[in-house]
């Protein structure tokens, strides 16, 4: 699945570029849904695959009532202007690079007003380039809970921004930040910490090449000297600073650390004067929450509890919705079948396009309350223990406690998941968690899943509370987990460390889950499922449809005259005119296609049907299920309409005269779903991710070897 | 009277202590940032099971930390 832009109204009005800039776990995103709602879309940075989200807001001002389009950029969240991480990296070249396309006119930055020191570290850095800024002082209620008194006109003054205090989980204080934000803003006349003296004729020079208002913009691009080549700027001006840098002695390092130390001097004599704390030693709820949460026991026994829990509960009350999906797509292609003229049209329809739109339909359910708990588990700051909880562990496979949330986002969908990698520092840690995490079983695999474990897992309680089903659900999960760390340990050994690992973060307080977050999620989730995998599925349905259908020779012309014959008789004899259909979609292209492959997936149990399937998923493993409700609602179109799972259920093995899905069969089905490699997008995204072809490719041929043999061997014992 | 300097990775869970210094230039850039200046008071609020990584909290909140990048942390402790 792929992130792209949706068609969005867009205001024709110039809009004002507004970037959101704050650290992680400030409220960034609360606040950014708050101001933007769903007018919103994701797409990447340009060049990378950072997650970009730019929403829309009209903001209409109170007194004239004149409108004003903001386009607000949310950056990702950093700690510093001083990039660690390819994430970290963006908000300073938005902020630095006046050429560069979300280089905003005005900046929002938000302040966790529960810890305001380190928050006003990065304000300050961000006014200090002078930026026109806006400072939203979040986090109000728990400032007053904690006895924190902030004296707003004195910090207003001494940081010279306006500052609103906000609520942004409650919307308190939004309508004056909309306000602030469009109301005349200007830039503070001195720095609030001083730059200049730190390289006086360098910052000086850099400032004159690039018409620069601020001393510390000149730092920053004094400090970024490699970053200057990509900046959207003249070539002569990257050619002026490069002289005036090669001139000049510029100790990097040594003045980041002097900066660092002495801004935070200066921010901690501001504070003196405008903060008030009272003195609160006693432990927070969320400290006494974790002496269970992370608990050298408890800890993981809860882990391991909330991921039962998750998988119960999408196999069985997931199991609701789409039982209700599949009843009414049932009756549509029914009503459907009968209200169109017969024809090609009709079976087009009915049997191409109908029968691939239900086939993916039926797993949003299932999708949507997958992402529901991996949205509960990282806005309630859960995650972050998880990470804690298992860098030793990790560490033993070559991966990283930060290794945790992209394994546990493959469980959704491989593609964010690799992209949220970007968070470890660790080159080698970075490389092998992307190269195990698609063997995570992702939602793609559900639908396969779902379709076989009906097919060959009796639906019973275990212990009178367990389904059945949901335990071989799980186990699948598991098996994919522990494929992954097989593969982490064997990578480890041959992939050599470019640079140290590191794992240093901010474990945050819990906090109640924000729904408005949780439910924005869901939706785009869902929507990228639908939309982006849709397209796919839907296009292959119909090239399914158009194979099965049709096919070379003289032989399929005659059996479909035969069938078209049988079926105008008055008594029609079904058990004839299921070997007919039966015999025709065997002499289709697509049965050709299927017969092709069948002696190299014979031993693994598979038959040409499979075969079919197999060769269309690998643009998306959903596929599997259209393909299968296209194979079979072709080959048995006995007039009534019957889900697809009834129809494989019905299948016979002509070799055996037992049913075509043994228990065997299905299990070697889940498991060469499980490990087969069969996803174009998440190729790109590893193809983008390592920069070349080197990684993807080996991740191909690696996970299909895998899924073979494994195959292969649970087949051979089970049979 | 003075006191001698150690590891932060040396301290026990609970152990409070004063941060003095760094010894790797990455890491201190990184520390400072996320507000472990020189003169903040470290709480060692636990250990994760297997006896790493370590939790601590400085400033107002709570950092998970490597103890072989404690282990760069130089650390004053208190009684």
């Amino acid at each position: 699945m792929q992130h792209s832009d949706f068609p969005q109204t867009e205001p024709t009005s110039r809009q004002v570029k507004v970037s959101l800039v704050g650290n992680p776990n400030s409220g960034k995103s609360t606040l950014f849904n708050a101001l933007t709602g769903l007018h919103q879309k994701i797409a990447n940075f340009p060049g990378v695959t950072v997650e970009k989200k730019t929403g829309y807001s009209k903001i209409y001002n109170s007194s004239t009532g004149k409108p004003t389009s903001l386009e607000i950029t949310d950056l990702p969240g950093t700690y510093s202007l001083y990039p660690k991480s390819p994430d970290e990296r963006i908000p300073f070249e938005v902020l630095c690079d006046p050429g560069d396309e979300n280089h905003p006119d005005l900046v929002i930055l938000i302040a966790d007003g529960t810890n305001l020191k380190r928050s006003l570290f990065l304000a300050s850095q961000v006014i200090d380039l002078k930026i026109p800024a806006v400072l939203a002082l979040n986090m109000m209620d728990l400032v007053k809970e904690q006895g924190i008194d902030i004296k707003l006109d004195e910090l207003e003054r001494r940081l010279g921004v306006r500052i609103v205090p906000v609520n942004a989980r409650k919307g308190i204080g939004l309508e004056e930040l909309k306000q602030a934000v469009i109301s005349k803003l200007h830039v503070p006349e001195n720095d609030i910490f001083e730059t200049g003296p730190l390289a006086p004729t360098l910052l000086k020079k850099i400032r004159s090449i690039l018409e620069m208002r601020s001393d510390y913009a000149a730092l920053q691009i004094a400090h970024h000297r490699d970053a200057i080549s990509g900046f959207h700027i003249p070539q002569q001006q990257k050619k002026d600073i490069e002289e005036a840098m090669s001139t000049h002695e510029f100790d990097s390092i040594k003045i980041q650390s002097f900066e660092t130390l002495e801004r935070y001097k200066v921010i901690h004599e501001i504070l003196q004067i405008c903060m008030v704390k009272a003195v609160d030693d006693k432990p927070s709820w969320s400290a006494k929450i974790d002496k269970l949460m992370i608990h050298r026991f408890w800890g993981y026994v809860i882990f391991l509890g909330i991921l039962f829990l998750i998988f119960q509960a999408i196999f069985t009350i997931a199991a609701f919705p789409m039982d209700f999906i599949d009843q009414t797509f049932t009756g549509l292609t029914e009503a459907a079948r009968n209200a169109l003229p017969k024809g090609v049209l009709n079976d087009l329809l009915v049997n191409g396009v109908l029968a691939g739109i239900g086939g993916i339909v039926i797993f949003i359910p299932q999708i949507a309350m997958l992402f529901m708990f991996i949205a509960i588990l990282e806005d309630s700051g859960y995650m972050a223990r998880v990470s804690f909880l298992m860098d030793k562990l990790m560490r033993k496979f070559g991966l990283n406690g930060r290794s945790v949330i992209p394994l546990i986002s493959g469980v959704a969908c491989a593609v964010p998941a690799i992209m949220a990698t970007r968070t470890i520092g660790s080159w080698k840690e970075r490389l092998i968690t992307i190269m195990i995490t698609p063997l995570m079983s992702c939602s793609a695999r559900l639908p396969v899943y779902t379709l076989l474990i009906a097919l060959v897992v009796p639906s019973k309680l275990i212990w009178g509370v367990f389904n059945l089903q949901g335990i071989v659900m799980m186990s699948l999960y598991l098996i994919g987990f522990l494929a992954a760390l097989g593969a982490a340990l064997s990578m480890k050994w041959f992939v050599k460390a470019k640079e140290r690992s590191y794992f240093i973060m901010e474990i945050p307080v819990y906090r109640m889950p924000r729904w408005s977050n949780i439910v924005y999620s869901i939706y785009e989730k869902v929507r990228i499922f639908l939309f982006d995998a849709g397209k796919i599925i839907i296009a292959i349905s119909i090239i399914l449809w158009f194979l099965s259908s049709r096919g070379p020779g003289q032989h399929f012309n005659e059996i479909t005259q035969q069938i078209e014959q049988l079926s105008t008789e008055q008594n029609i004899d079904q058990d004839a005119l299921n070997k007919l259909e039966s015999q025709r979609l065997e002499h289709s292209y697509a049965g050709h296609l299927g017969h092709l492959l069948e002696p190299a997936i014979k031993p693994l149990g598979f038959d040409w049907k499979i075969g079919i399937a197999l060769v269309t998923s690998f643009a998306a493993r959903e596929v599997f299920v259209g393909t299968m409700s296209t194979i079979y609602s072709v080959g048995k179109d006995d007039g009534e309409s019957k889900t697809v799972r009834d129809k494989m259920q019905a299948e016979i093995n002509p070799d055996t005269g037992q049913p075509r899905y043994t228990p065997a069969v299905g299990w070697s089905l889940m498991i060469f779903y499980a490990f087969a490699m069969q996803c174009m997008s998440t190729l790109a995204v590893v193809k983008r991710e390592t920069g070349g072809w080197k990684w993807p490719i080996m991740q191909f041929f690696f996970m299909s070897a895998l899924a073979y043999c494994s195959s292969l061997i649970i087949f051979q014992l089970m049979k | 009277m003075k006191t001698a300097l150690v590891k932060l990775s040396d301290l026990r869970r609970g152990a409070r202590c004063i941060i003095d210094s760094f010894t790797d230039d990455v890491m201190k850039q990184k520390l400072l940032e996320m507000g472990c200046l020189p003169g903040e008071t470290i709480t060692v609020d636990r250990f994760a099971p297997f006896g790493c990584p370590m939790a601590i909290n400085v400033s107002g909140s709570t950092l998970s930390i490597r103890v072989d990048e404690a282990q760069s942390v130089i650390v004053k402790p208190l009684a």
